[in-house]
């Protein structure tokens, strides 16, 4: 089935099988490896993507579903090549990546947090990436990663001057 | 952990839907796909051909009819969870969606999806029965709506005759001023499949005794239940803890529960029992204005 989709920004026009994954399709179509597929059914989280912004399961969607809605992965949030967008910098900084293969969806996760709450607390951190898995279990400094990214961004939103810090 | 290939049509109409249905036994809805595409993905499920029903205007969508929240098929958990009308008339629906997956499977889940899939310990279905929901299906042959306890009959297993798609479901609002929930669950990690869950919804008249009280447990068995014998009891009390504590051991000893390698028939009774009574306390303290 051909389906044209719009991924960051940009609209494709490609060939799958219904079968296909919206996951499969972003790598083996358009190679964009930063999604990953770890478990392929929807328990880890590791392929997440944002569909309209949202935090969603790209295993657990197919590309002939996926029309019509803007799909933002990993490789959309860096704004330029080589450079890291507030949050992927915050995550280097505290350590929150090991093994880095639940990194993108991380990244992307605290992406869609940030955009609606831009001052989340601990927990809201928490309910947010807990559809996310971490085998290195290192959620300590990936909480910390997106604290440190929030308060950054609020930072970079406020009036310059001597009030603030 | 790849699908076994399938046909996929994206019908225009509720109608249209029906038309695909009848002509293959082997067709299969699919809308928000959070529980369907790991079943086809590990292959337990092998449809010839997927319907998706996910963006049809028609089954979409949530309003107050006579008595009732409709809540459309395929309105996503996350689109419920974060609506005004389940805020204020459905207090217990938007107890329980928080505990409904992760958020991320919230957002392409749908309420609709939950009920036809029946998974015993899921959280819809447990309100759904809890408040006797009133679950509405269309097929070429025609519209028809059975109660939650005649569609529910085991792990994923209704009474959706073929053909049939699910469109809404109609869940009752108390009309009472003072009305509480309470909802508690055990699993081993939080938003994990519940081993037992409970709900509860009461209604109190101004001297603080129970006018009106649904208690439902999933995960438990093979289906959720209510507790009929328990509420008609508590009607007229003041809902102490002694009160609830023996009508909740009226229903308890009727209560099939199953053992699996997460929890044995006799820990789930138990846990069953404490959790139940909880859910009463907790729906009469918020009732009551004492805690959310």
């Amino acid at each position: 089935m051909k389906v044209e989709l719009t991924v960051n920004g940009e609209s494709r026009l490609t060939e799958v099988e219904p079968r296909k994954s919206l996951l499969d399709c972003l790598r083996d179509n358009f190679n964009l490896n930063g999604a990953h597929a770890g478990c392929e059914h929807g328990v880890c989280g590791a392929c997440t993507v944002l569909v309209d912004g949202q935090p969603v399961r790209s295993c657990l969607m197919f590309a002939v579903q996926a029309d019509g809605y803007a799909i933002t992965t990993i490789e959309g949030l860096t704004p330029a090549p080589g450079e890291l967008s507030v949050i992927q910098d915050a995550f280097c900084e505290t350590h929150g990546m090991q093994c880095g293969y639940c990194t993108p969806a991380m990244v992307l996760t605290a992406h869609a947090l940030l955009q609606r709450n831009a001052a989340p607390t601990r927990e809201e951190i928490v309910e947010s990436i807990s559809g996310n898995i971490c085998r290195c279990t290192g959620y300590g400094q990936i909480v910390e990663a997106i604290a440190l990214a929030a308060d950054r961004l609020s930072r970079a939103n406020a009036p310059q001057g001597g009030a603030v810090r | 952990m790849k699908p076994a290939p399938f046909e996929y049509v994206r019908p225009d109409s509720l109608e249209e839907t029906c038309a695909l249905l009848a002509a293959d036994d082997d067709a299969r809805i699919i809308a928000g796909g959070q529980t369907l595409v790991p079943m086809l993905a590990m292959r337990l499920a092998r449809p010839t051909r997927l319907v998706d029903i996910l963006r049809l205007r028609e089954l979409n969508g949530i309003r107050e009819d006579g008595g009732a929240i409709v809540i459309g098929a395929a309105t996503r958990q996350a689109d419920a969870e974060g609506h005004s009308l389940v805020a204020a008339r459905l207090p217990l629906l938007a107890k329980v969606l928080p505990w409904v997956g992760h958020p991320p499977t919230r957002n392409r889940g749908t309420v609709g999806g939950s009920i036809a899939h029946a998974d015993p310990s899921a959280e819809i279905p447990l309100v759904s029965v809890t408040l006797g929901a009133e679950i509405v299906l269309r097929s070429e042959a025609g519209v028809e709506a059975m109660s939650a306890d005649e569609f529910f009959i085991g792990p994923m297993v209704t009474a959706i005759p073929m053909g049939a798609c699910l469109t809404e479901v109609r869940l009752p609002v108390w009309t009472a001023k003072r009305v509480g929930v309470g909802f508690h669950e055990i699993s081993a990690r939080r938003s994990d499949f519940a081993f037992v869950s409970a709900a509860a919804q009461v209604a109190l008249d101004t001297a603080g005794t129970c006018t009106q009280c649904a208690i439902g447990v999933g995960g438990a068995g093979d289906r959720p239940v209510r507790f009929d014998g328990a509420s008609a009891a508590l009607v007229g009390t003041k809902l102490s803890n002694k009160d609830i504590e023996d009508a909740v051991n009226m229903d308890i000893g009727q209560l099939e529960t199953m053992s699996d390698l997460h929890a044995s028939a006799d820990y789930r009774r138990r846990v069953a029992a404490v959790l139940a009574c909880r859910a009463v306390g907790d729906a009469r303290d918020s009732a009551l204005g004492l805690s959310s």
